[in-house]
């Protein structure tokens, strides 16, 4: 992209001129409009398009057979697990990814480097094979399936199952944010706090979290919207039980295999208003970021 | 004693950064440790603080008698300026003033009028009356290591530990703060410790210095003591110019190149290698020789811009030497490069393998 500055000059009859200075590095016209042409195509065959086929399906039949999808119990029942699993994997991993992060950024042990990779593992694993360990875990097949059954406990299709699958996929979406971030302001002033007087507890929540918070709401975005969008691993687990363990997700498959188009795109509709409503959060939280980064970077520079 | 270090060790993996030091520091002393990086300065600095531990077994670390080697940074009462000064980026000027009021036991926590009325005094000591409100990034880098200073003077400390605290810093902010840091150290006169490797710096601050190498103490003394005698080859090259050269000793005379001179501390038989210094503006120069004992030369290069004029010479077998001298003798003298002159030495100091140093001529 080009980027073109406006100098003031005085021209000749003593006016004040502006002048566009052309930068070197400023493509082509025919270029230019080709790169733009190609990315707007894309985005909207792949993007928005789809984006707007939930919307017009799940309003094809008017705004009253839409509404009327959500008066489905099964459909309440999805929405509702799907919020109660966020409720519980998001803030779950928001101590998990804070934690990791503190413990990698502020601290050298021996096998930080594994530790690093093993919370990298849920994003190089499919997330079926997630499902399947769980299966492998607590399934009545499995190693403490049956100990868990006696005492009456049931992980696999039923909740915890759903919320345990649910942790694993986004546990690192929190810590993965924060560690570079954590590294790169380092231990500074953690050193002053703690020479200051303050307690672990009191640095933590005086000087480590007001300098991490906006890139941990960020990780808690992402971490939010993909616990309630995920489908693989929690398909594994579920036993899709109407009513009982299907999330959104899983409710738009049964709605859909079962030619229910208009209810199947209702639902969509909702979590594809997530996406929207997190991108706009993302793009809010970003900017805040952004601004801390160039502070931190002024403050660096003229020190 | 104020603080009192005793047979302290510290190794981090194979490296040894500290090796047996003791060190005691009178009340309301302000000592320099001085030394190159990697001399260890700066981790017995962190000891002092807390925020290193030394190796077990070694010695230990009291304030006021009191041992203190286990208690942690936060209970030990010290302030520490961190090089980089680490202010709290998100808080206020007057908030992170008032952070280790803040953070104190809520039974010995001062009132909300009492903080405030603490900050406003200790922003007026540093000169920063008007900067409360700000942030750090809204400050200049002086400003922010006296931010630094009146937060770490607010613990009360008993100890005031600053680590390179204007290394930082452009070469006149330097000089400014440097005249600022010893007449608030007259006027509150808090026990400090200040590490440095600039030498300038530390004769021109402190009541003491600590000349530190390779995790030990060369010297311990007052700035003219480390100076003027120095008490190693060690000591004499880091602080100041000097001009070295191989010579030998024997039967009471020493020389090197051309030059010999008396030696009488040296009276035996065998002769030995030494060493022989000369600071620059320990020497002058002459037309002739005049049977005093001296160094033929030829006059490289000549640099009168400064408070006194540098000379620069080749001696004979090819070494460089520095001569400093008033700028009135230099225009006495009226030097040419390339012209042939005899250096002769006020004073140099010699030093022998296995003996102690002596000052001669």
């Amino acid at each position: 992209m080009g980027t073109a500055s406006l100098s003031h000059e005085a021209s000749a009859d003593g006016a004040t001129a502006f002048r566009v200075t052309r930068v070197v590095t400023d493509e082509r016209p025919w270029a230019r409009w080709l790169l733009i042409g190609v990315t707007v195509t894309f985005l909207s065959l792949f993007l928005v398009v789809p984006l707007a086929a939930v919307f017009a399906e799940a309003f094809r039949k008017g705004l009253g057979a839409y509404l009327a999808s959500f008066r489905d119990p099964n459909a309440l029942a999805a929405i509702r697990l799907t919020l109660l699993t966020a409720a519980i994997a998001v803030p779950a991993n928001l101590v998990f990814g804070v934690a990791a992060a503190w413990c990698i950024a502020k601290f050298e042990f021996r096998g930080k480097s594994l530790l690093i990779s093993l919370i990298d593992i849920p994003f190089a694993v499919s997330p079926v094979v997630s499902g399947l360990i769980y299966m492998l875990l607590f399934g009545m097949q499995g190693w403490f399936g049956p100990w868990l059954a006696e005492r009456g406990i049931q992980v696999i299709f039923a909740v915890p199952g759903i919320v345990l699958a649910t942790i694993f996929v986004t546990f690192p979406f929190v810590a993965r944010e924060l560690i570079p971030l954590m590294q790169e302001q380092g231990t500074e002033e953690e050193q002053a706090a703690v020479s200051l007087g303050a307690s672990g507890w009191q640095t933590f929540r005086r000087v480590t979290l007001p300098n991490i918070k906006w890139a941990l709401l960020y990780g808690v975005i992402l971490s939010n919207a993909r616990a309630m969008g995920e489908f693989g691993a929690v398909s594994v687990v579920s036993g899709h039980i109407r009513g009982k363990t299907n999330t959104m997700p899983l409710h738009v498959e049964i709605l859909y295999n079962e030619y229910n188009f208009v209810a199947a795109f209702a639902v969509a509709s909702l979590l594809a208003l997530l996406a929207l409503a997190t991108l706009v959060l993302k793009t809010l939280v970003e900017w805040q970021m952004q601004r801390q980064v160039t502070e931190a970077l002024e403050l660096r520079e003229e020190t | 004693m104020s603080v009192e270090v005793a047979h302290i060790t510290k190794t981090f993996g194979e490296f040894r950064a500290l090796n047996d030091v003791s060190l005691r520091i009178r009340q309301g002393e302000l000592v320099a440790l001085l030394g190159p990086s990697g001399s260890g300065k700066t981790t017995l600095l962190r000891i002092l603080a807390g925020l290193e531990v030394p190796d077990d077994g070694s010695g230990g670390v009291s304030f006021h008698e009191e041992v203190v080697t286990n208690q942690p940074v936060g209970k030990r009462q010290v302030g520490f300026v961190f090089q980089h000064y680490a202010l709290f980026r998100h808080m206020s000027v007057f908030e992170n003033i008032a952070f280790p009021l803040r953070v104190r036991p809520r039974r010995q926590r001062p009132s909300f009028e009492e903080i405030r009325r603490r900050v406003m005094e200790l922003l007026e000591l540093v000169q920063l009356s008007g900067v409360g409100k700000r942030y750090p990034s809204q400050l200049s880098g002086g400003q922010r290591q006296r931010v630094a200073l009146a937060r770490a003077l607010a613990v009360e400390p008993r100890v005031l530990l600053l680590d390179e605290p204007f290394g930082a810093l452009d070469a006149q902010v330097r000089q400014e703060l440097r005249g600022w840091l010893r007449r608030l150290h007259q006027e509150i006169h808090v026990t400090s410790v200040l590490v440095t490797h600039d030498q300038e710096e530390a004769l021109e601050v402190a009541d003491r210095v600590v000349v530190m190498n390779a995790g030990r103490i060369e010297q311990d003394g007052t700035p003219e003591q480390v100076f003027h005698q120095p008490a190693s080859e060690f000591v004499m090259r880091f602080l100041g110019q000097v001009n070295v050269f191989h010579g030998r000793v024997h039967k009471g005379r020493a020389s090197f190149e051309d030059m010999a001179f008396d030696y009488p501390h040296y009276p035996h038989d065998q002769e030995q290698r030494a060493t022989v210094y000369m600071r620059p503006h320990e020497l002058d120069i002459h037309r002739s020789s005049n049977g005093v004992p001296s160094l033929a030369a030829r006059v490289e290069r000549l640099n009168p811009a400064g408070s006194s004029a540098k000379v620069v010479l080749r001696t004979q077998q090819g070494q460089d030497l520095l001569v400093d001298m008033p700028l009135e003798r230099f225009r006495q003298l009226g030097l040419a490069p390339g012209e042939e002159v005899f250096v002769v030495a006020k004073a140099a100091r010699v030093f022998v393998p296995d003996i102690a140093p002596e000052y001669m001529i």
